[in-house]
């Protein structure tokens, strides 16, 4: 189906149910489709709907269109300058022809715990607005969003519209850091990391990992053991270390639990090592 | 429309209008490929992996396995087969050539169209940027040295333990 609608799209999916899937970019609908790990009977394609790309200046934050390729967003001045922790993860999505057709709804909806921008999200407390013929619109915390592989809270017949992502407090530091087996390809671990320093002092800290559970996870232990810490690298150690702790990631051909781990761990504190120096306008 | 129904499809390819008809479901590669006879188009992995199939879609590099052909209505796509001029090389194959950037070939296509968009948008790229963009496909034979010296060669840089210098 290739709707010329929002009102379309939603009517669609209320008549075909399970049967239909969301076609955005299709950089990973269509792989599931090829390797016939999914074969819907209808496809409900977004494509036609310009009205849900952008990005548009929302309040403090942005407002970003469900339909906003990666690379629009990878080059969008108003996103880098009021989100940066967002602007710095795109260049790590897929490779630049990925990124040419991939969207930020459609990344968020598909839920891949190994992808970057679920995390985004969760360490920006991004909400997330979906809407369906039956419902209406509803807001959708970042925090409730995704419930486990390539799964989230969306019903079937609801379409992810759109994602408001706020700013962050002034003085605060970003870091988007990951290992991955091939530039571009799914990390192995990754992490997004803010710091807020108040008076000489950690205020604020969130940590989100990639790819170390079946979503992605904040590190919260470790968040609030930063609060109120003094920013030097005793702190980032110690947090690393609990956020490695809290966490339980599996095991894949490509590394075990117990280097996940330890790579976590590595991660997180060169993300708060590199959030923290980027508070005063360092690199 | 189901998946395998037939629809009509008209777009510009290599400075070419073309119409056909082609099923939903048909990928923009097999239209390519089948359907227009553009066998310079190549399919590797056939799931966005290896960007053996990457062509130019209103200037931007796009996997043409991951796209449906219906999706490239009214689009302008340039393959493999746009860039020689009257039958002679451009100045990117050439020194691809020169470069021998290539040994069986397979992937040249995908790197190629990858490096157009690439220097269409950012016509000095450095060499940290030329390795980015490249990351995104994969060759088997060269160890991609060679073809790395060949966006060095076409954009006018210097090229580093040139092969010219081996006897």
């Amino acid at each position: 189906m290739l709707p010329t609608s929002l009102e379309e799209a939603l009517s669609a999916l209320a008549e075909y149910g399970s049967e239909a899937k969301v076609l955005a970019g299709g950089q990973s609908l269509i792989p599931l489709m090829s390797l016939r790990l999914a074969q819907p009977g209808v496809l409900v394609d977004l494509n036609g709907l310009g009205a849900l790309s952008g990005i548009e200046a929302n309040g403090s934050g942005v407002r970003i269109g469900a339909m906003t390729r990666h690379r629009a967003a990878e080059r969008s001045e108003v996103l880098a300058e009021r989100v940066p922790l967002m602007a710095e993860a795109m260049p790590l999505i897929g490779h630049a022809a990925i990124r040419s057709r991939g969207t930020i709804g459609g990344s968020l909806s598909h839920a891949d715990p190994a992808a970057e921008l679920p995390a985004v999200a969760l360490a920006t407390e991004a909400t997330l607005i979906a809407r369906s013929l039956r419902g209406g619109e509803r807001t959708i915390p970042a925090s409730e969003f995704f419930e486990g592989y390539f799964t989230t809270v969306l019903a079937e017949d609801e379409i992810l519209c759109a994602v408001e992502v706020p700013a962050a407090p002034p003085s605060t530091g970003f870091c988007v850091t990951e290992v991955a087996r091939r530039h571009g390809d799914f990390a192995l671990v990754g992490v997004t990391a803010a710091v807020t320093i108040d008076q000489g002092l950690v205020t604020r800290a969130r940590i989100a990992l990639i790819n170390v559970a079946e979503r992605p996870v904040r590190a919260e232990q470790a968040e609030a053991a930063l609060v109120g810490a003094k920013p030097e690298a005793a702190a980032w150690a110690e947090a690393a270390a609990v956020a490695s702790s809290e966490i339980d990631p599996s095991g894949d051909l490509h590394a075990t639990p117990a280097y996940r781990r330890k790579v976590a761990r590595v991660c997180v504190k060169r993300a708060l090592e590199t959030a923290a120096r980027r508070v005063g306008g360092g690199r | 429309m189901t998946l395998g129904e037939a629809v009509d499809v008209a777009l510009t390819v290599n400075g070419s209008r073309r119409e056909a008809q082609v099923e939903a479901r048909r990928t923009l590669a097999d239209f390519l490929r089948e359907d227009l006879g553009l066998t310079g188009t190549h399919l590797g992995c056939e799931h966005g992996v290896c960007g053996a199939c990457t062509v130019i879609l209103d200037g931007e590099p796009v996997r043409s396995c991951l796209m449906f052909a219906v999706q490239a209505r009214d689009a302008t796509v340039t393959t493999i087969e746009g860039l020689a001029v009257e039958g002679v090389m451009n100045n990117l194959q050439e020194a691809m050539r020169e470069s021998h950037g290539f040994q069986c070939g397979f992937c040249t296509p995908g790197f190629l169209m990858q490096i157009t968009a690439m220097l269409a948008d950012n016509p000095n790229p450095t060499e940290a940027e030329i390795r980015d963009t490249l990351s995104g496909n994969i060759c088997r034979c060269t160890g991609y040295e060679s073809i790395l010296n060949g966006v060095l060669r076409a954009i006018g840089a210097d090229v580093p333990g040139s092969h010219q210098s081996v006897p």
